[in-house]
């Protein structure tokens, strides 16, 4: 386990990047497989399981692509097993299929994105392009990943435990969506030791051998009559349920004229620039979204009840911002600033929209 | 004022800012302070000059990418070219002086100008001209103690070449020297 | 060579060679010792030898070769990794009388690629199909490859490809020899000029076989990575010739030329 402890028992900061806290977190959360292809720029995942996942006890296998993967991440979650992959989003669209295949046959996996920048082949810098694909469904059918978005390492780190815990408890696939910032950038993470996996995780539909008990079926195919229309009414009512999950952080809402959304590393650049504009008294203030499905819908709709107004911040060409204005409807709309991928973000390109948004306030 | 300080350090790849910008933000969390660091990848890397952004505050860090910076370390006369006109006005440099010419330093910012490569040569090694500047740029802008700095090096060099961690502190307080 | 050093050519001195026309004069991305550039090359001299230039459409495939469109100056279209020979299928279905062509990293066709470029092969596309094995993911940073030879230690087999967790290194060219709409298939290696002849008349058949529809061409080129392997490109020169060829034999595995072609 990466628990760098110091004499007094206290955890010690280590200095990593974001993609090694994901590697970090999920040995941690007791990640017992891993499967991934290389891509660029998350390679350091792959690279630090490679060594680290065996040393645990674990199994690290290099598929022969990003569709087997995710196969291979579907057969280790039937088998009840904590397995992870991870991928950037060329080879994340490789994956959909059997990201649907276990939505549909209800498996528990963890799939790390490192957005980068598209469509097709892009480029290998940040992007938040692959928003819809992640918090819609993303393959054929109805069904939705939990979806979590860090912002910092450490968020890398706990993202991790919790993705794991939320694949179990709702048995469906979790994504943790972050960009080529996140995963690049290093900060000091405080490593922390969730409970142990209970042996008894998934007992009651894991595979096993069917000693001493009926045959278990994992499936997605529904023929029978009315079948498959009750298993999607079980799905849209688990889905539903996972509304509990919703997070966010607040960040200076209290008094705000004027609500910024964004997530992730957006979420954060958003935060230095509403900083320089509220020392120039300006009344602004950050919702980051940290789970993007769930959404934080009612948080948002509450504040559009006290009348602050909104503006969305993504880099891409407008694809939360569709999840705010249904959030807010019917009270307030909300303005746009789409940062193109392709171009690094920074605050200072924030700063003017932000403006505009304030009605030049 | 909460304490709040941000450099892009930029050079030839193998002028070694990566390291001191990882030195950096290791001394940074070794003082207790929050700290990110970010390589400068991408299109840009192409153009001949390595570069790194380090963030160091008592507060929880934005944006870790830094379009008008603070301070700057400028170890090439090309990174001096693309910088110093996003340096914030009253902003302060390290200039590296032995291969950047420090006349166009601009009269808006403090310039620190430091003779790294050859205070690093008299030293013994000009690999350590990125020490050199780093420790003017500690001089210079008060933003952790050269102390935790020099106790860092352990972070970022490995138990390999140990044996230099002696000189690069050594090279630290010759930059933090000549700054003063 | 850049332009405006083959104009400083001393009236004494002579060309040793020409630069194909089809070969863009421009600064290469490759890394010194790289073997892609040379690769190219063979393939430039080739399609200019032949007389097919502006016939030719390249499919590029994604690895640190996927720029070839800006060194060969014919039309070209981005495949995704690994679907080149799929890719190739679909325009030279449309364009039967064009001379079509992959160019495609061991990553790209033995990993991620493999079915595709079996189906192709198997259905006798005419196509050509240009793979350079240098065992390891160049464009990627060096991790592991389908090739990666037992004991080779990468970013993602850390402590050298072990055959019990790994398997065994793929050879392709045998492998595509074995399928029924294959015309020829050759394996040859880049690591001495003695070789890069060889080389070239590989690729020039395998472009032939497609050139008289005899049926699929593949031509295998054991190339140096330097920058993976860590090492000088005179030390990745030796270890082609005393690593990979040992494993890697060279040799023509399949040529129907003197028959009637395949299918
Ligand atoms: C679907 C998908 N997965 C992964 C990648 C990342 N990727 C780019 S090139 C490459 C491998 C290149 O290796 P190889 O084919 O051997 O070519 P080389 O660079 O060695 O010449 C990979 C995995 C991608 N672009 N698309
Ligand atoms: S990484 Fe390897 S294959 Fe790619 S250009 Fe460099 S030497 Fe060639
Ligand atoms: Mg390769």
């Amino acid at each position: 386990m990466p628990h760098n402890t110091t004499d007094t028992g206290t955890p010690e900061r280590i200095f990593i990047k974001g993609n090694e806290a994901i590697a970090h977190g999920a040995l941690a959360a007791g990640c017992r497989c891993y499967f991934g292809y290389p891509i660029t720029p998350q390679n350091d995942i792959p690279e630090m399981m490679s060594y680290a996942l065996p040393d645990a006890g674990g199994e690290f296998v290099q598929a022969e692509s990003e569709v087997a993967s995710a196969n291979m991440l579907l057969g280790a979650a039937a088998a009840g097993i904590r397995a992870l992959t991870s991928s950037s989003s060329p080879g994340i669209s490789l994956m959909q299929e059997a990201i649907s295949y276990m939505a549909g046959s209800e498996l528990p996996g963890v799939i790390v994105n490192m957005n980068r920048g598209g469509p097709g082949l892009g480029d290998i810098g940040p992007s938040q392009g692959d928003y819809f694909q992640s918090v819609k469904g993303g393959g054929h059918g109805d069904y939705k990943l939990l979806v979590l978005a860090p912002a910092t390492c450490q968020e890398c780190y706990d993202m991790m435990v919790q993705a794991f815990d939320l694949a179990f408890k709702y048995r469906n696939p979790v994504m943790v969506l972050g960009d080529a910032i996140v995963g690049q950038m290093k900060e000091p993470v405080t490593p922390w030791k969730p409970a142990a996996v209970p042996a008894t995780e998934a007992a009651d539909w894991r595979l096993e051998g069917a000693k001493g008990r009926k045959p278990r079926l994992l499936k997605s195919l529904f023929l029978e009559d009315g079948a498959l229309a009750g298993q999607n009414r079980h799905l849209q009512a688990k889905y539903a349920a996972m509304q509990a999950e919703a997070k966010a952080e607040s960040f200076l809402t209290e008094d705000a004229e004027l609500i910024v959304v964004a997530y992730g590393s957006i979420g954060r650049i958003a935060k230095s620039a509403i900083r320089k504009l509220r020392a120039q008294g300006h009344k602004v203030g950050l919702v980051r979204p940290q789970t993007l499905f769930p959404f934080p819908g009612p948080l948002l709709r509450g504040l559009a009840e006290q009348g602050k107004r909104f503006l969305t911040i993504e880099h891409n060409c407008g694809q939360m911002v569709e999840d705010v204005r249904l959030s807010i409807r019917g009270i307030v709309d909300s303005a746009f600033y789409g940062h193109m991928p392709g171009e690094m973000p920074g605050s200072d390109d924030f700063l003017a929209p932000i403006l505009d948004a304030m009605g030049g306030k | 004022m909460a304490l709040y300080q941000d450099v892009i350090m930029a050079g030839f790849g193998g002028q070694g800012v990566m390291l001191i910008g990882n030195l950096l933000a290791y001394a940074g969390m070794n003082a207790g302070l929050n700290v990110t660091y970010i390589p400068v990848y991408g299109p840009e890397m192409r153009g001949g000059t390595a570069n790194c952004t380090v963030v160091v505050s008592d507060e929880d860090i934005g944006s870790p990418i830094i379009q008008r910076p603070k301070s700057l370390i400028v170890m090439n006369q090309p990174s001096l070219d693309k910088f110093q006109p996003r340096l914030e006005d009253g902003g302060v440099q390290v200039l590296n002086s032995s291969l950047v010419d420090a006349s166009q330093a601009e009269a808006r910012v403090r310039t620190v100008a430091v003779p790294a490569n050859d205070i690093a040569d008299k030293l013994g090694n000009t690999k350590m001209a990125n020490m050199v500047a780093l420790g003017a740029y500690v001089r210079a802008t008060g933003v952790v103690d050269l102390e935790v700095v020099k106790k860092s090096l352990t972070s970022v060099i490995s138990a390999h070449y140990s044996h230099l961690i002696p000189k690069n502190a050594e090279a630290l307080q010759a930059g933090f020297d000549h700054a003063g | 060579m850049q332009a405006d050093e083959r104009l400083a050519l001393a009236d004494d001195e002579q060309m040793a060679f020409e630069v194909p026309d089809v070969l863009v004069d421009r600064a290469t991305h490759y890394c010194p010792g790289c073997h892609h550039g040379i690769a190219h090359r063979l393939v430039a001299e080739v399609l200019e030898e032949m007389g097919v230039v502006d016939d030719t459409i390249c499919v590029a495939s994604i690895g640190c070769s996927v720029f070839i469109y800006n060194y060969l100056a014919v039309d070209s279209v981005e495949a995704p990794h690994g679907r080149a020979p799929a890719v190739a299928t679909g325009v030279k279905r449309g364009r039967t009388d064009k001379i079509v062509f992959t160019y495609q990293g061991d990553g790209d066709l033995a990993s991620i690629g493999l079915a595709e470029v079996m189906h192709a092969a198997n259905r006798g596309e005419r196509i050509t199909i240009v793979f350079v094995n240098n065992t390891v993911y160049g464009m990627t940073g060096g991790q592991m490859a389908p090739t990666t030879l037992i004991g080779q230690k990468t970013t993602t087999c850390p402590g050298g490809r072990c055959r019990d967790r790994e398997g065994m290194p793929i050879r392709m060219a045998e492998i595509i020899a074995g399928l029924g709409g294959v015309a020829y298939s050759a394996r040859a290696s880049l690591d001495s000029v003695k070789n890069i002849r060889a080389a070239k008349k590989a690729v020039r058949k395998a472009f032939d076989v497609q050139q008289q529809g005899l049926g699929f061409g593949f031509v295998e080129l054991l190339s140096g990575c330097p920058t993976n392997w860590r090492m000088d490109a005179v030390k990745a020169n030796t270890r082609i010739r005393e690593e990979m060829i040992p494993y890697f034999p060279l040799g023509v595995y399949k040529d129907v030329t003197e028959g009637e072609g395949v299918c």
